[in-house]
């Protein structure tokens, strides 16, 4: 029996390796692209988590790219009509990879827009790329996410800023505007928390400050007692917290707690209500973070978005849905512009001066990534009052 | 009937395996299989794989482990790692190989102390040892921490991956013809019993939970080299518990039920993506109804014995 088996295992490789020879080339698709006609509809990829862990971001998305062809479509003056095909990707990278083929595939959209997460979107800059199909992720913040070794994949495309660029802004704030000269680093030891720290640190040395002290800690902590208590006599005069709201809230309160009253700065991990029931409202005095999208001095476009939003879904936009909706209409602005699918479409992606509501921007051609500036909003008593824009040169 | 390598029986699956490979090289290759579908064909295939390998430890052997993912999760990036180094076959081959030397080893670990105890220790320490694998993942600066492999060139063929399932398929149902395989069938319904009859229960355990390991490891291996991104959290907890649902969605110990399960889980899946919201709710309506009305799996333990029908056909015959 067992010499048997080996027999029949060599039989069968040896029938399919002799096969193999037989399969022909894959089918590789040599169209790139095609014109629209005037009142064509054009189908766009929503490609999102809608369930999984990260539903929630996948969710504020999906509304507002629905909300951005809705009112395309209202629109009189356009040339096509949109309609909008969802997939859910599980938050999953393969589930993403699997579904962006659906949607190029199946669905023959012209463009994708998502995933939000930047493991997902990632996942399918290859097939988009060889399909020739655009694909814009509204929050693929990852550092270097857009590239493919040295170059950028050529049909990827994010309407967010890097990481590392966020923390290049604080630097600068806290350095420049601020007047700071020693921080101290608190960040979490994830891709996101290391990205932001890293270059918070390199830009504020470039900018003539010094780092003190650099604490790290895991997502899910809840004790920061030991680690405050170890930087206090560094003399940092500001304190950089590179991490989510869960625990950066705990770390303001703690930190405040412990007599730490120098400013202290963070990123859009900030970015949440829970952050003011965490810290407690009399702690988030002096306190700046970045962010890509604030209420505060909102422009008229901002404005009728949040009412647009918050009539049809019923609750308030976030970062993600801004960032969501920009991301649509800058396709939708480039289908219009050029009644165009495939490399003609891209090219205009790649050309386009694109007015958002969560600023003006053109894409850096080397890395895929808008040029954009920054907002810094302060905090007074938990509530955001100023924003001001910080450009990185 | 059953002497000789060459037998009846064996050229028949033969046939059936080359007739199948030949259909559907040919609708991929004229495009009624477009990308799509073929994804989802390569994704099944690798749950068949999975699915397999881990009926051989639950099923056959009657181990609850839970630790599925985590073989899978150091195929994948041995796979990834060294295929990103070496863009082409041997780099594979050489990651599928260098997966298989680290599952061994760590299925070794885990497995040796705690298959000589009874109960569930074995799914808590599998669970256990699979988040190790992944937080190890997730901190080492070669697997490029939390962000993930992206750039894995896409080996995975559909010769290599009709290869890899049968294979496994061989591997599993002819171990479980062996003598070792019956002294797991024994362990599994009645350890006790089986120790009386002098079997090594520790032994034959640690070899069906090896075998298991190794061919998880290739899968992970396929799925690297067919999606090119790896990111840690693609091999939690619950990629096992997906792993576990398509072996108990069939029916435990049988291998035709795995095969099938893992097709047909496929299939609910992309058909279920066109309700995108509702999609997990049905999902886990299924599988409850299905537990409810079928506890044994949708096929029980039967299998699919192509020298029973080939029996059946010849009593019939003689009849007539």
């Amino acid at each position: 029996m067992k010499g048997n088996m080996w027999k029949v295992l060599a039989a069968g490789t040896m029938a399919l390796t002799m096969l193999a020879g037989c399969s022909s080339s894959s089918t590789g698709k040599e169209e790139t692209g095609k014109k629209l006609n005037e009142g064509d509809t054009v189908k766009i990829g929503l490609n999102f988590e809608l369930s999984g862990d990260v539903s929630s971001y996948g969710q504020a998305e999906r509304n507002a790219a629905q909300l951005a062809i809705e009112q395309y479509n209202e629109r009189s003056d356009t040339k096509f009509k949109a309609e909008g095909v969802e997939v859910d990707d599980k938050g999953d990278a393969a589930e993403s990879t699997t579904q962006a083929i659906k949607l190029i595939e199946e669905d023959g959209v012209a463009a994708i827009v998502g995933p939000a997460t930047s493991g997902a979107s990632i996942a399918t800059y290859e097939v988009a790329t060889q399909n020739n199909t655009p694909v814009i992720s509204p929050s693929a913040t990852q550092v270097n996410a857009m590239m493919n070794g040295e170059t950028p994949y050529e049909y990827a495309w994010r309407v967010c800023f890097e990481d590392s660029y966020q923390g290049a802004a604080m630097a600068i704030y806290s350095a420049d505007t601020l007047k700071c000269k020693k921080a101290a680093i608190i960040n979490e030891t994830s891709d996101y928390g290391q990205g932001l720290a890293n270059q918070f640190e390199t830009t504020f040395k470039e900018h003539g400050g010094e780092v003190v002290a650099h604490e790290q800690y895991n997502a899910g902590d809840t004790d920061f007692a030991s680690m405050l208590t170890k930087i206090k006599d560094s003399g940092f005069d500001v304190l950089y917290i590179a991490g989510y709201y869960s625990e950066a809230g705990l770390i303001i309160k703690q930190a405040r707690e412990d007599g730490i009253d120098c400013p202290i700065v963070g990123a859009d991990g900030f970015e949440s209500e829970k952050l003011v029931q965490l810290a407690g409202k009399e702690n988030l005095n002096e306190v700046w973070y970045t962010t890509a999208y604030t209420t505060v001095n909102a422009s008229d476009e901002l404005n009728a978005f949040i009412d647009a939003y918050t009539k049809k879904y019923d609750q308030a936009p976030n970062m993600f849905s801004a960032l969501a909706y920009d991301a649509t209409n800058l396709v939708l602005d480039q289908l219009e512009a050029t009644g165009a699918t495939g490399e003609e479409l891209n090219e205009a992606i790649k050309k386009a001066n694109f007015e958002g509501i969560t600023g003006s921007f053109t894409f850096d051609e080397k890395t895929h990534t808008p040029v954009k500036s920054v907002m810094v909003v302060n905090q007074v008593d938990g509530v955001q009052t100023e924003a001001t824009e910080v450009k990185v040169d | 009937m059953t002497k000789g390598i060459l037998n009846k029986i064996n050229l028949m699956w033969v046939a059936i395996i080359v007739v199948l490979y030949l259909l559907l090289s040919y609708m991929m290759a004229a495009g009624i299989i477009n990308s799509y579908y073929k994804i989802t064909l390569f994704n099944m295939c690798i749950n068949i794989m999975l699915a397999v390998s881990l009926n051989l430890v639950i099923g056959i052997c009657g181990q609850f482990s839970l630790g599925h993912a985590g073989f899978m999760c150091i195929g994948a990036y041995s796979a990834g790692i060294i295929t990103k180094m070496m863009p082409n076959y041997a780099g594979l081959i050489l990651g599928i190989l260098v997966g298989f030397v680290i599952s061994t080893i760590a299925a070794l670990i885990v497995s040796i102390p705690t298959l000589r105890l009874k109960g569930d220790y074995l799914a808590i320490a599998t669970l256990g040892f699979s988040e190790i694998i992944r937080i190890l993942v997730q901190n080492m600066k070669i697997t490029n921490g939390a962000a993930g492999l992206s750039g894995i060139p896409a080996l995975t063929t559909w010769p290599l991956l009709m290869l890899g399932v049968v294979l496994t398929i061989v591997i599993c149902s002819n171990f479980t013809r062996s003598a070792p395989g019956r002294a797991c069938i024994a362990v599994r319904e009645d350890e006790i019993a089986a120790e009386a009859m002098g079997i090594n229960t520790t032994k034959y355990k640690v070899i069906a939970f090896v075998i298991g390991a190794l061919l998880a490891s290739a899968a992970g291996a396929l799925f690297a080299c067919n999606f090119y991104v790896i990111k840690p959290t693609q091999f939690t907890f619950n990629k096992s518990i997906d792993i576990l649902v398509m072996v108990v969605f069939g029916g435990m110990g049988s291998m035709t039920s795995s095969v099938l399960a893992a097709i047909a889980i496929g299939l609910l899946n992309m058909v279920l993506q066109n309700f995108t919201d509702a999609r997990m709710i049905i999902y886990g309506a299924i599988l409850v109804i299905m537990m409810i009305f079928k506890p044994q799996g949708l096929f029980g333990d039967r299998e699919i014995s192509l020298s029973k029908i080939v029996d059946k056909a010849k009593a019939k015959k003689e009849a007539n």
